[in-house]
């Protein structure tokens, strides 16, 4: 395995159309609109800074306890607390772009109208470089019912917002991993018009006092998050970029090192987003893109788009890290040598 | 990107530990924290090591933020061990180093002119009042100290408090030190007394709440710093919210590690924290409790 200079890594990476720097992102909800990380570290050197889910009125989301902590992640039920969509794209969006910072903007709404709506919002606003359509978030009513449960639900608004979307900014469908099949919900959602696919939302959990003997959250259930459930976001990515391999996935769920970023980009993420390890760690995407130029480098990778699915290739096949062999033909290779 | 003032995370080695009664307390060297504290504020550590299940930071008022010193500035906290994450903190030697973020929140604000002050703190919430006493009195302020707890060993500070402050007033439950009962059963005499213009609080919600309360009805303004459950101590993660109503007259659901952790006594609506008020910007339907 010949080593790289780190520096040397081109971590450029294609989402949908639109090209980053690199493929480390902020999660929705875990790095509100970005003014606080930029205390530890400058926003704009991310790939694109994600933000929390706005909706078309302000909220004040769940009562507290609104978080439990668990073994190897947390719960959360914060119910898309937020400013509402115009404030934030009076105070936010134009804040990030001042900076350079790439705006992922990610929306949630309780009907596909208010998607719509909201979409429309932005595209009025401008400075969005993609837009993430929250169709899973697991705190709000009726969460039996979020659209990402079902592929005709989760196809209504995915084709809402893209008609609702300049035809330059990529639609970004975030699914949720509670479901029988979420390849047959990735498929409605690309035949519906999305551009990529955001893997994975929270899970449904739920954790209960044994002292008071009582749920620990207000709310009963919680999105459960962290490094507990990076294996389903694993999962997730592979099934989906398996039966989609033309459609870019930013995958989620659990990444607290570059070592966890490479393998959700093995499974088939061509951008990777960092959620509740910045809550332990405020400068953990930052921490996390360094480690990732370091382990490419160290497994002789120069560019980080030809590991991208690199997991799919057949039991024995060499991938890109490898040195030469003259008896493989370079055609079965994955990627550039 | 950071100024002077905002916070910081740096590797801060522990200088120094030790037992207080049923607490405990840490020093670690941070001297850009230590630079940039002002009383009320807080850090938030990282516990349980670079392999640690435990996923969320520890926030802890400061206790004492020393700029100077052979460390080259320090800062004290005091904690109970609650958990698995105070439980891995408690076992921290000299030497050890740890992830410190800090220095968070809005803390203590003075009065603009020197006035007769009262801090009351309940259990280790006594913490952040004596950086707070010592800056008081260098302002040419009066300060009274009220310290109770349930037991003697859940007292803090009362051995070091005569020097704090100009008069100190000690209560607990029990009757095991100083006067039994509680601090809001001594605090109307204190008030009275010191004819107090500010009271600054720090303790449990349940006394902040009646704390906030007694001193509204003698017409004295109080700030208490709140102890809210939180996961990221910088602002990003929404869990450490309670309903405090704004200039504008309205309630919001605000964050205590930003907005607070000292707020306004009269500004909380201590009856209603744990819940999102019908009248709070942005309750709806929604916010239906499923299971609380």
């Amino acid at each position: 395995m010949s080593r790289v200079d780190p520096s040397q890594v081109d971590l450029a990476t294609q989402l949908a159309g639109v090209e980053l720097a690199n493929p480390v992102l902020t999660a929705s909800g875990c790095a509100a609109a970005g003014r606080e990380l930029h205390q530890f570290f400058d926003i704009a050197l991310l790939g694109a800074v994600v933000t929390k889910s706005v909706m078309l009125h302000p909220r004040a989301g769940r009562p507290t306890p609104r978080m439990a902590e668990t073994d190897s992640g947390m719960l959360n039920s914060i119910g898309l607390q937020g400013p509402g969509v115009d404030a934030f794209c009076r105070h936010d969006l134009p804040w990030l772009v001042e900076r350079g910072a790439r705006a992922v903007v990610s929306i949630a709404g309780h009907t596909i109208d208010e998607y719509a709506e909201l979409a429309r919002r932005l595209r009025a606003a401008g400075g969005v470089t993609a837009v993430e359509v929250n169709i899973s978030c697991p705190n709000v009513e009726h969460r039996g019912e979020v659209f990402s449960c079902d592929p005709v639900a989760a196809a209504g608004v995915v084709a809402a917002v893209r008609r609702e979307t300049a035809p330059d900014v990529p639609v970004l469908a975030k699914l949720s991993p509670d479901v029988t099949d979420i390849v047959a919900v990735a498929r409605a959602c690309v035949d519906a018009g999305a551009d990529g696919l955001c893997l994975i939302n929270t899970l449904l959990g739920m954790a209960i006092d044994t002292d008071t003997m009582r749920p620990v959250l207000a709310a009963g259930t919680g999105g459960l998050s962290g490094p507990a459930i990076r294996p389903v976001a694993v999962r997730c990515v592979y099934q989906v970029h398996a039966a989609l391999p033309g459609v870019p996935i930013v995958g989620m769920g659990g990444v607290v090192t570059g070592v966890d970023a490479l393998e959700l980009m093995l499974a088939g993420a061509c951008a990777v987003s960092v959620g509740t390890a910045t809550f332990a760690d405020s400068s953990a995407p930052m921490r996390i893109l360094t480690e990732l130029r370091q382990v490419l480098a160290e497994r002789g990778v120069h560019r980080v788009a030809d590991i991208v699915g690199a997991a799919h290739r057949p039991p024995g096949e060499p991938t890109v890290t490898e040195p030469k062999r003259s008896a493989l033909p370079a055609e079965r290779r994955v990627g550039r040598s | 990107m950071n100024g002077r003032s905002g916070p910081v995370q740096v590797p801060a080695e522990v200088v120094a530990t030790s037992r207080a009664g049923a607490y405990h307390r840490l020093t670690v060297a941070a001297p850009a924290v230590a630079a940039r504290a002002q009383p009320g504020q807080f850090i938030a550590l990282a516990v349980g090591g670079p392999a640690s299940a435990l996923l969320l930071r520890r926030a802890f008022a400061i206790h004492r933020a020393d700029p100077g010193g052979p460390q080259g500035g320090t800062v004290e906290v005091v904690y109970a061990v609650r958990g698995r994450g105070t439980g891995w903190l408690a076992e921290r030697v000299a030497g050890d180093s740890l992830d410190v973020v800090g220095p968070l929140g809005r803390g203590f604000t003075p009065p603009p002119a020197p006035l007769p002050c009262t801090l009351v703190g309940g259990g280790y919430g006594s913490a952040p009042l004596f950086p707070l006493a010592a800056a008081l009195r260098a302002g040419g302020c009066r300060v009274d100290l009220v310290l109770g707890a349930a037991s003697a060993d859940r007292l803090f500070g009362a051995a070091d408090a005569g020097g704090a402050a100009d008069a100190v007033r000690v209560t607990t439950e029990d009757g095991s030190a100083g006067e039994r009962g509680r601090v809001t059963d001594v605090l109307p005499d204190v008030l009275r007394r010191s004819a107090a213009g500010a009271v600054y609080a720090c303790g449990p919600m349940g006394m902040l709440a009646a704390v906030s309360a007694l001193s509204a009805a003698y017409g004295v303004p109080s700030q208490c710093a709140v102890e809210e459950s939180m996961a990221c101590g910088i602002g990003v993660c929404m869990t450490c919210v309670l309903p405090v109503r704004g200039d504008d007259g309205m309630t919001r659901m605000v964050r205590s590690c930003v907005e607070g952790p000292v707020f306004p006594g009269e500004r909380v609506r201590w009856d209603d924290v744990g819940t999102v008020p019908a009248d709070t910007v942005g309750a709806g339907p929604a916010l239906r409790v499923v299971a609380g």
